[in-house]
């Protein structure tokens, strides 16, 4: 059911390599502008950032697997761009730069400082929550999104169908699940769930450690 | 049943293969076609290379260290109480911070993909996008911190955030010891990046 990027609690990937706290943010140049041309082409509104991350995830397990972080963006990217028909392949392979109507949705320099600082908000008003905090509940079983197959979804695979108890509430949030594939925002409730290890993992590492998740309504169902 | 792909999931093989030519190759193609500002382009990096990094949070750590009202009102609202300090905006417009005590040990990830709180942290360091980060630190924290040369004490218990959502997660490290007399520019200077994704311990004086 899930998509590659799904990977918590995999096992072989090896240690992690910790960056010193003074190394560069942008290791390369090119990773900075990778991501700068990203947020410029998002400001187009094209997509919503869900389809932009969807666009990432549905990458080949082959490529996903074999680039590197803004790599995976760049290629997301693309493709979001010929999907969306703001360039065609024709243009993308090298071809003559047609003009285009969505030109004067550029973001200009001065606005960028705007634009970063005032964000995408995810609150929306909407239902009133079915749960308390304290209350114990039950992830949905396979992970997936409800109608799309293979489409965005934010319930890790790992935590699927396990049973944990309701910490907070967020108020009502866009259902990533129905944003992503153009349905509306569809907003719902959201909380964040606490596991038990144990509950999650075969072999937990420690009696009594925990991991959340934040979880939109429709993916909860009362547990006893 | 809608469909989840379109006759060229492969677009991006158009573009050539070396990273820094795509990169290049697309933002060539976006400026011609008049969709992207290359002068936007410089603005944007040099926001998160030098104005927005892990400053923003050592400061409001720092803060909740030497205010206890203050902190309190971080750990029930950090969105608006961030907002407040300047500390809002894109990849941290809903967020929450989450204490360290001797009792658990809190730790963040975004195992689905690489959610942060950009206006209190930047943009993330390398290791935390990383597969093997991702992977592990939900399953065997402790193994992870080895990594990063932490050992927590057995009596504390580690409590692992998953950024699932639009909400972002700042950790509020221990106070080290022998910083009682320290004022806030001088605590900010012990709170570590590391330390605000629970991956790290604050540094003494």
């Amino acid at each position: 059911m899930s998509r590659v990027h799904d990977m918590g609690g995999r096992y072989g990937d090896g240690r992690v390599k910790p960056d010193p706290e003074d190394g560069p943010v942008f290791e390369r140049d090119w990773h900075a502008r990778a991501l700068a041309v990203t947020l410029a082409a998002g400001a187009l509104g094209q997509w919503s950032l869900d389809t932009s991350r969807h666009a990432r995830e549905r990458l080949s397990p082959k490529d996903y697997t074999r680039f590197s972080y803004y790599e995976k963006w760049m290629a997301g990217l693309a493709n979001l761009l010929v999907a969306n028909g703001v360039v065609s392949r024709d243009e993308l392979a090298g071809g003559p730069p047609e003009p285009s109507p969505l030109s004067a949705r550029r973001l200009p320099a001065d606005r960028v400082a705007g634009v970063l600082a005032s964000g995408g908000p995810s609150l929306r008003e909407g239902p009133e929550p079915r749960f308390q905090p304290g209350a114990r509940v039950r992830t949905r079983k396979p992970a997936g999104n409800a109608q799309v197959p293979g489409g965005h979804t934010r319930l890790p695979g790992y935590a699927a169908g396990a049973v944990g108890t309701v910490i907070l509430r967020h108020g009502c949030h866009v259902l990533p699940d129905a944003n992503a594939h153009g349905f509306g925002e569809q907003p719902e409730p959201l909380y964040t769930v606490v596991f038990d290890a144990a509950d999650l993992w075969s072999q937990p590492e420690r009696a009594g450690d925990e991991v959340t998740c934040d979880l939109w309504e429709s993916y909860l169902e009362p547990a006893s | 049943m809608p469909h989840d792909h379109h006759d060229h999931d492969d677009d991006h093989a158009l573009l050539p293969p070396d990273p820094a030519l795509r990169v290049k190759a697309l933002e060539t193609l976006l400026t011609r076609k008049g969709l992207i500002d290359p002068a936007a382009l410089d603005e944007i990096i040099e926001t998160y290379a030098h104005k927005v990094g892990p400053r923003n949070g050592a400061q409001v750590v720092a803060k909740a260290w030497s205010d206890p009202a203050f902190k309190e009102r971080l750990l029930d609202d950090a969105t608006s109480v961030c907002a407040d300090l300047g500390f809002y905006g894109r990849q941290g417009e809903h967020l929450v911070a989450v204490e360290n005590t001797a009792e658990q040990h809190n730790i963040v990830v975004c195992t689905l993909c690489s959610c942060y709180p950009w206006p209190l942290l930047g943009i993330p360091p390398g290791w935390y996008k990383s597969d093997a980060y991702r992977a592990r630190v939900v399953r065997e924290p402790r193994a992870v911190l080895a990594d990063f040369g932490v050992q927590l004490p057995d009596g504390q218990a580690v409590r692992v955030w998953d950024s699932t959502a639009e909400i972002r997660y700042l950790v509020v490290p221990q106070r080290p010891e022998g910083t009682d007399g320290l004022d806030e520019a001088a605590l900010a200077d012990l709170v570590t990046r590391d330390s605000m994704i629970g991956c790290g311990l604050a540094n003494t004086p």
